[in-house]
Parts: structure tokens; sequence; C-alpha cells
């Protein structure tokens, strides 16, 4: 479980339009798309400015300073990545400690990230309505063991979001108190959200012409 | 006798529509409507002191397709689990398969009664990836549809809990009010809902001068309009009966159930991202924020009209601010090429922009192709914007891996989030209070279930 696994997938890729060479004839070949899934994990280095230092601080003086696996600054957002048996630890003392004081959890989410061997990244945007702040979380299980500590008991909020993300990606969360399908039938099979599960749709005639489903058209990239 | 002994027999021998039978869980009645003084009358009262109610999915007053399981001691509720899902549609997977732009036309779907809302927080989302600031009159535009907007969402909340609780009249009211702010947006651009009409850089097109007469004759109708549903409502002993003291939660209960919008602030917690986090240069405004310490039904009724108010006067100082200028960032390998106009069949394309592309200039109808069917890059990262949507804070969290796709987007709704609290809210009240509650959290099963 290496932290190089935890970065977004991206496309190697020049160009506005993705050509390489001398493909481009618009003329806008200036950007150039970096490709974050070879790079490893990297935490922005310190100071990280605004209020980051003092939530990275906070957490580590009170579980330790290993419990952030990586901490990166990005547009201005704060990420804390952290070990998926200690994320419930990590909102407890979120939660409850008078320097961070994130009493609202907004947002659970999953993300799937098909080409790392741990794939399956849960994503908390905690919310301190005290100090107004935000940060985020994230952490990262792979297919075989996918089993994160659920934070139900912290935020009960998280109680049907985490559902969503059990029904949608695949990932058990340990500790929730009735993890069941929320979104999906309860009989259905297969996690839709991740990235190998396909679209569906079938081909759709238009005045003699077929329009293929979505995920089958011709794509740009 | 149980379905599967002789399966014919439901069709031949029982009535399908109140039928009775026994399963595994106890005896069944199936009941639409008129029939229920006979399954009362069925019911034995010493050994079935527990029954199960279902609601819905289709019942008029869930608020559409909500399913709700009740466990019912006589008229007292002792558990509520809401079944949602019956209107997912996959609008997070299918954003994953278009290109940015074409998201706006999948997100504005999901909460079909604040599509403004949800189409200005992913293109937030979008332009934080991007790291791109729209102009200063597109801003202005986005937050005077968005309260426009706001209007009419608490509008049909007003409505439908109107008719819900019986009174009808507001529904009525309710509904003819938002038509007027239903047209304003078809004057804007060209549709009455799911408009796809904020995009990523801006807004599609230019709010035009017959728009901006409209409005201004919205902002002076509707206080009138208020001061009428007051009238109706306010001081109406029924609707008091029905909503004070009903539906209770405090503000430990809401942070706990991440409750937030209307709700939240009934409960007396000044909470709005336009004050606290503000976007969209909300911090520009002068308006309140209305609180109130019932944590009721009622006292959510009283902050949804106080916060049409708020927003008649966000939307005057918003027309008083409006500046000439563009629409659409500048940098054109972002803005949508195709400029739109308003016609007499809705939007289409501008004529102009059309005999450019088609007879003046190659690079521009090849730029116009490219830009359309394969769309910009957005470089790597993840970013989470937040708004204050009318039920609460509307989250985006916008993953993009570098290419012209969403990588993937997650809604925050809160709808979705809020309903968790139903059972908190209602449990240990009477049936009829279940409704009055669950109304007053005003979650929409499109936003809900996505």
């Amino acid at each position: 479980m290496s932290d190089g696994e935890i970065q977004p997938v991206g496309q190697e890729a020049q160009g506005l339009f993705g050509v390489s060479g001398s493909g481009d004839t618009s003329g806008f070949g200036g950007l150039v798309n970096q490709s974050p899934s070879a790079a490893p994990l990297v935490s922005t280095p310190a100071p990280l400015g605004e209020y980051f230092d003092e939530v990275v601080d906070s957490l580590q003086q009170l579980l330790g300073d290993d419990i952030a696996r990586a901490v990166i600054v990005d547009r201005g957002e704060l990420t804390i990545h952290v070990a998926p048996d200690r994320v419930a630890d990590v909102c407890q003392s979120m939660r409850d400690d008078e320097n961070l004081r994130f009493e609202l959890c907004s947002s659970v989410s999953g993300v799937d990230y098909p080409e790392q061997a741990n794939r399956l990244h849960v994503v908390y945007h905690l919310t301190s309505m005290t100090y107004r702040r935000r940060v985020r979380l994230e952490t990262a299980v792979s297919l075989d063991h996918p089993v994160v500590a659920s934070v139900t008991a912290v935020y009960p909020t998280a109680d049907w979001q985490e559902r969503e993300a059990y029904d949608m990606f695949g990932v058990v969360f340990e500790g929730h108190p009735h993890l069941t399908r929320i979104l999906m039938p309860d009989d259905w099979e297969g996690y839709p959200q991740r990235k190998d599960y396909p679209l569906g749709g079938i081909a759709v005639e238009y005045k003699g012409a077929h329009i293929p489903p979505p995920d089958e058209r011709r794509a740009y990239k | 006798m149980t379905a599967t002994d002789n399966a014919h027999d439901i069709f031949e021998d029982e009535d399908a529509y109140a039928a009775e039978r026994d399963t595994t869980e106890g005896k069944v009645y199936t009941v639409t409507g008129g029939d229920w003084d006979e399954m009362v009358a069925a019911v034995d009262p010493v050994n079935d002191e527990r029954l199960i109610v279902n609601l819905g999915p289709q019942h008029p007053s869930t608020h559409g397709v909500l399913r709700l399981v009740c466990e019912m001691e006589g008229e007292t509720v002792r558990s509520v689990r809401p079944v949602i899902g019956y209107l997912h549609t996959g609008i997070e997977k299918n954003l994953e398969y278009r290109t940015w732009t074409q998201g706006c036309t999948f997100v504005t779907r999901a909460d079909y009664l604040a599509p403004i809302f949800n189409e200005t927080g992913y293109c937030l989302a979008v332009e934080k990836l991007l790291d791109i600031e729209v102009p200063k009159r597109a801003n202005t535009i986005r937050v005077i549809m968005m309260e426009l907007n706001r209007i009419s969402s608490h509008l049909v909340a007003l409505a439908t809990t109107g008719m819900e609780l019986g009174a009808l009249s507001m529904m009525i009211y309710g509904f003819r009010d938002r038509e007027k702010i239903l047209d304003i947006f078809e004057a804007v651009c060209g549709l009455r809902m799911n408009m796809a009409y904020v995009r990523p850089g801006g807004v599609s097109q230019d709010i035009p001068a017959e728009a901006v007469g409209m409005i201004r004759d919205f902002v002076d109708y509707m206080p009138q309009g208020l001061d009428d549903y007051e009238g109706l409502l306010t001081g109406n002993a029924i609707w008091q009966e029905r909503t004070q003291g009903v539906g209770y939660l405090d503000v430990s209960g809401c942070l706990a159930m991440g409750v937030t919008g209307p709700v939240l602030r009934s409960a007396g917690l000044g909470w709005d991202l336009r004050k606290t986090m503000p976007y969209c240069g909300y911090e520009e405004y002068d308006f309140d924020v209305p609180t109130h310490n019932g944590a009721d039904a009622w006292a959510r009724y009283v902050i949804r009209l106080a916060e049409i108010r708020e927003s008649l006067k966000i939307i005057s100082q918003g027309l008083d601010k409006l500046e000439p200028g563009p629409v659409m960032v500048a940098d054109k390998k972002i803005a949508w090429p195709a400029q739109l106009a308003t016609g007499a069949d809705g939007m289409g394309n501008s004529l102009n922009h059309i005999r450019h592309i088609m007879s003046q200039s190659m690079e521009a109808l090849i730029h116009h192709f490219k830009l359309v069917t394969e769309g910009f890059r957005v470089p790597a990262g993840q970013v989470y914007t937040a708004i204050e949507s009318p039920r609460g804070e509307l989250g985006i969290h916008a993953v993009s891996d570098g290419g012209t796709r969403p990588f993937r987007v997650h809604m925050r709704e809160p709808s979705f989030v809020n309903l968790q609290a139903l059972p908190a809210l209602a449990e240990g009240g009477l049936l009829a209070d279940v409704i009055a509650g669950g109304a007053s959290l005003d979650p929409v099963m499109g936003g809900c279930d996505r």
C-alpha cells in the first residue's frame, strides 16, 4: 500500500485538444497536462497557508504525526489523506477538539481510480461552522478488502451517504448500523459507479440512422 | 390462502384492490382509499396492536415518489423508515460520459425545482478546477436567476405543504405566482425548467431587456402576494394547529443529521452560505438571514416567507448592479462558441454566428466544431463547492483527470441529506404529523435520488 497510488488518474496529453506532434491546428497548443497517476503522492511543503497549518498541527498533536499519510493543498482546498481504519478516529477528533470543531459532515462520496491498487477512494468534506472552514479527508481501499471505518457514530448524517457509497462503489463501512443499498434495488448486482461498470443504454433510431448509446459513441480523448 | 398456493385465485376470487391475505409477516391489507373503514373493521384491535402502514411511493402526500414505512400503534407513529431510490436516474454516472459543458443539462435535472442552483453549483466547481473567473455581469445574472429560483422553489414548498395539509387555496396561489417566475425564465433563456442556462465560464446568453422589465414587475407584484398568503394562513387556526409544535428538530439534531437550509435556520442557527462562505459576489448584497426559534413546521413556514422577501431585496439590488458587459469568459478555449439568441420559438442559434462560421471563417467553424463535440480540457484535481440552495447546502464534489469529461461528479443534495431527519422529527407523533413534518423539510425526490 504505497502512497503513490492515491493521486487522480491523468491522461498523457498535450495541447488543448490532446493532439501531439503537429496535429493541432487550433493555435491553442500551450496547455500541457501532467499525468498525476505516475507521480507519487507528494505532500504540499509547509507552510500550507491560510488555516491549513493550524488544522493539520492540531490533528497531528491529537493523533500522532503519522495520522496524515499526505497533506495536499490544491486550489485553496486542504486534503488530508488518512488510513481507512483511522477515519472514524480522525472524524471524532475533528468534531470534538476545540481548535478544530468540524461540526458538520457535509458530504461523503466515493471515487473509483481503476488504475490504482487502492482504487476505491472515499472522500469526506467536513465543515466547521465555528471557524467557517472546510477540510477534505480522503482514504483509499482495494477491491480485495474494501473496508473503511464508518463515521456514523460521530456524524449520524453519514448514515445515508455511506449507504450510497456502498451502493454505488461497494465500499464496506465497518460499524455502520444497517449497510444496505439505498438508491438501487435491494437485489441489484454490481456497483454502478465503478469505472468498469458499463453505463448501459440502447441504440436509438432517428430518421433511419442508429445513434449508439453514449458509452459506445466516438470519444475525442 | 397465500398467492403461491394457487396463483390464479388472486384474479378469480379476490378483489385485487382491496385484498386481505396472510403472509409470513402477518396479515396484509391492501387499501386504496375509500375502503379504509372496511380495513379498520377487519383489524383485530387486541392482537394487531402494531400496524405497519406503507405510504407511497405513489402517494399525493409524500412529496414525490417517496415511500414511508410507518409502524403504527393506534394513531401514533412508532417508527418511520423512508425508502428512496424510485427516481434514481444515474445523473452522476451519465456525467462521466459527456463533456463538462454537457454536464449542465444533466445536473439541472436533479433537483427539478431548483435547476439554476444545480447548474451554478456545478459550474462553480468546473470554474474552480479551471481556475477562471466569470465576468461581473454573468455573476450578477446568476444571482438574480438563483434568487428568482429560490422564490419559485419556496412557492412550491408553500403550495405543496398547503395541499398536503388541506389548504388547497394556497396550492393554487403558490403555483400561480411560480408561473410568473417560470415566464421570466422563459423570457431569459427560452426554457421554463431544466434550462442549462448557467454554463462553465458564465451564462449561455445575455438577459434580454424585456426580461429585466418582467423581473421589475415581479418584484413590485410579489410583496402583495406574500401579504395575501400571510392573510390566508398565518392567522388561520387550522394552519397553526397543524404546524405549531409539529416536526420539532433543534439545532443539535439538525447538525447531527446534517440538515441545513431553512430547516436549520428555523431552529435558530443563522447559517446561510451566502453570508458565511459567500460565492458569486453575495458579499456585495445587503440582505438578512431570517431565523426563528420554533424549530417546528410553523417556524419553517415563517422562514420561507421571510426568505422570499429577502430574495426580492437581492433581486432589486442585482438589477441595479447590472452593467453592460460580457456574460461569458473571454477565453475562447473555454467559452461556448455558439452564440445563442432567444427567438420566436424559444432559445436558438444566433443567425449572425451561423453566418460567421458557415460563410466567413473556416477556422471559426473548426473551432466551433472541436469545442462543441470534444469540449475543453480541465486540469486534473478535485474541488468541492457549496452553495445555498432553497433546501440547504448543495455541494458539488468534482474530480477531473485532465480530460474533456468529468472523471467523477458527486452532488451533495440537501434533499437527500435532510430526508434522513424525517424519523427524528416524526417518530412519536401522529401519522398526520408525518406528512406535515415531511412537507416542512421540503424534499425534492429528483434531487434526493439523482
